[in-house]
């Protein structure tokens, strides 16, 4: 999808957070930028701890006591958020940006109808200003992510995990929000219900043409929901580009590793790489790149500066030595098999 | 339905099966009322049979609440079941039946036989937070089964954890030793998970979603040292996961099940290539691709999963299949029809 042409609804500069620690201060995340246009789906990757639920915390400013945003602009719809008061925020969140939780559907109230909870969401933001309209609203919300209407007067118990997943998804949806932050929001469920859940997100993401960041450790699914992708590693955004270009050629040495290190049930069955090693200790980062001591590639320049950009395009890197435009899939399949402390699996 | 004998020896791996497991169930009291007899059951596990050879390593993949991890515990004599037979060819426990070499009924295994039965059959949980005593040390953990078999010397124990420990590549092991769960990554605690389930050298292993709770990074780690363990040390595994590609690297087989029952059995790469359950079909499809040019066909498959309590006669997944007939409707549960060479099947409409 190009929309590169419009104004973006999402401007984040060099956002930079930290959180005390009785072990010392934590970079959680470190001057990350990127845009995103109107409808446009953007997918953050990486493992856990690399920075990608805390840049949506930052967002929504939600964070917790200890964190502290060191720099950064984040402008949405070119209102800066970072120098918004908590009372303007509260009417921002909701409203303007929401956002799904990975444990979402525990988060719904037991003793409230769901219908209830959505119109309360609906009135507090004064979205509708009558009864009827409300419910019509959430109706509207409930056939949107593939629930019968019917069942707005159920209690959550009444619900299976993950009905009460499309019924946060309606209530994130509930203000017309101008950007959703979906964290993880089908990582508990099970494949055919998250299967189901994926396409109804994209298609009313689609419809209303929202601007959706979806975090994910799970490639396979941000493949098929996202139009642009993005990999963090240990607090910085190390790639950026379109999703289908990132997977043909990633850039990055710890993209192709990621994606080399994935399974997949279709197709012809390529032997998995792993990773050796272990994510760096963000108290105290390496110095230049921080994917050094893992990188193969890694030289005297990468331990001692921290990369410049290099770009193909607008799908660019973080990374001294980026890895040559041909597919992934050959790369993967001509990797010579020798004793480098790097597991591998063909197949059992 | 009772299914015969006579079909079922091919099922599974044969005479030389390691594990042969016949119509087993396992049925679980819903307690309405805390001083009658319960009157309804969920039939967790429901007549299910399978194989497994030595050196084999089958997959038992199906979603949250079909029952493979009931399963996995029976097998390791954690659970009893309601019925069936589990029969062991384990060597150590050749003696308990005459020497006869036919194996051993799990019923017959009590008391002090269990303690044997342990060194042979091993388990290996999904979360490795949770499964280990966060005030004891690798050290303590890894040699607390020594301990309870009564295996070695102090000495002897200490020179086993060292070696064991090298293997699963926590190296070098003496700064591992004495150090607390907490001080580990997720990766390195599943190690000391692996550690701990292989270090009486047991030829059985159930993994249970092993390696759901990893990062990607670590995970290719974690299969592929359970695959070289494996190889070296001749263990089956019988690997239990909801991820149907993880199950493609790790498994010879794989077993599909649903609602308590196995409805498809084939080698690995044909149950992938050549699906014939619906309910199988509907589970390949429902995995999303790692490839944004991919265009996979959706699940075409109604309604959401139930809990098995008291369910009728009919096929388990009747309510939600897409191929559903009346002769579905008005028939048991079809029973496992090998329609292949080694794939089984249970579908009418297969």
């Amino acid at each position: 999808m190009s929309t590169a042409n419009t104004t973006p609804v999402l401007q984040v500069i060099d956002l930079s957070l930290r959180y005390q620690t009785r072990q010392g201060e934590v970079q959680a995340v470190e001057g990350v930028s990127f845009e995103m246009a109107q409808g446009q789906s953007l997918g953050l990757v990486g493992e856990s701890g690399c920075g990608k639920t805390s840049v949506a915390n930052c967002l929504m400013r939600l964070l917790p006591e200890n964190a502290r945003l060191a720099r950064g602009r984040v402008r949405l719809s070119g209102t800066d958020l970072t120098e918004l008061d908590e009372e303007e925020m509260r009417s921002y969140r909701w409203r303007r940006i929401a956002m799904v939780f990975q444990a979402a559907m525990n988060s719904l109230d037991p003793v409230h109808r769901v219908g209830q909870q959505i119109i309360e969401a609906i009135e507090a933001h004064g979205m509708e200003t009558t009864v009827a309209d409300a419910r019509e609203r959430v109706a509207r919300l409930f056939r949107m992510v593939g629930l019968d209407p019917q069942l707005m007067d159920r209690y959550p118990h009444e619900f299976s995990g993950g009905m009460r997943q499309r019924a946060v998804i309606a209530m994130a949806l509930s203000c017309d929000p101008d950007l959703i932050i979906a964290d993880e929001p089908t990582t508990a469920l099970d494949v055919i219900v998250q299967d189901r859940i994926l396409r109804e997100l994209k298609l009313v993401q689609q419809e209303l043409r929202m601007a959706m960041i979806y975090i994910s450790h799970d490639i396979g699914v941000v493949a098929e929901v996202t139009d642009r992708i993005g990999v963090m590693y240990a607090g910085r955004l190390v790639e950026l580009g379109d999703t289908a270009e990132v997977f043909k050629s990633p850039m990055h040495p710890y993209t192709a590793a990621l994606m080399s290190s994935f399974p997949s049930v279709h197709g012809e069955r390529l032997p998995l790489v792993g990773l050796a090693g272990e994510p760096p200790n963000l108290i105290d980062p390496p110095a230049g790149c921080p994917f050094h001591p893992r990188c193969q590639y890694a030289d005297e320049v990468c331990r001692t500066e921290f990369p410049a950009r290099a770009s193909r395009g607008d799908h660019w890197a973080a990374c001294w030595h980026p890895l040559e435009a041909v597919p992934h899939s050959e790369n993967r399949q001509n990797q010579d098999f020798q004793d480098d402390g790097i597991s591998r699996i063909g197949g059992p | 339905m009772q299914t015969p004998m006579a079909t079922l020896s091919q099922t599974d791996a044969g005479q030389d099966a390691l594990v042969a497991v016949r119509g087993l169930t396992k049925r679980f009291p819903v307690s309405k009322n805390l001083f009658r007899q319960p009157s309804s059951f969920i039939h967790a596990v429901d007549d299910v049979s399978f194989g497994l050879a030595p050196g084999e390593s089958l997959g038992l993949v199906g979603e949250s609440g079909c029952g493979k991890t009931t399963v996995g515990k029976l097998l390791v004599k954690l659970l009893e079941p309601t019925s069936g037979r589990i029969r062991f060819r384990f060597p150590s426990l050749d003696a308990a039946d005459g020497g006869a070499g036919d194996g051993v009924d799990a019923s017959a295994i009590r008391n002090a036989d269990l303690r044997a039965f342990r060194r042979q059959a091993q388990m290996i949980f999904q979360d490795p937070y949770e499964s280990m005593n966060p005030r004891r040390t690798i050290y303590d953990t890894i040699a607390e089964p020594l301990a309870v078999q009564g295996i070695g010397s102090l000495v002897d124990r200490v020179d086993r954890v060292t070696e064991i420990l090298t293997q699963v590549g926590l190296t070098p092991p003496s700064s591992f030793l004495f150090r607390h769960p907490h001080e580990l990554s997720g990766g390195q605690r599943q190690r000391v998970a692996i550690a701990r389930a292989l270090v009486i050298g047991p030829s059985f292993v159930v993994a249970d979603e092993p390696t759901s709770m990893l990062d990607v990074s670590s995970r290719t780690g974690i299969m592929s040292l359970m695959q070289e363990l494996a190889q070296q040390l001749g263990i089956s595994y019988l690997y239990i996961t909801h991820d149907l590609a993880v199950a493609r690297y790790m498994c010879h087989r794989i077993a599909v099940m649903y609602l308590g029952k196995i409805v498809e059995m084939a080698e690995t790469e044909e149950l992938l290539r050549n699906p014939l359950h619906p309910y199988t079909r509907a589970l390949l499809s429902a995995v999303p691709v790692p490839d944004p040019t991919y265009r996979r066909d959706h699940p075409d498959i109604r309604g959401d999963l139930t809990l098995p309590i008291d369910p009728p006669a009919r096929c388990r997944f009747y309510d939600r299949c897409p191929a559903a007939t009346d002769f579905c409707r008005d028939n048991a549960h079809p029973a496992m029809e090998e329609h292949a060479p080694g794939h089984w099947v249970a579908c009418y409409e297969a």
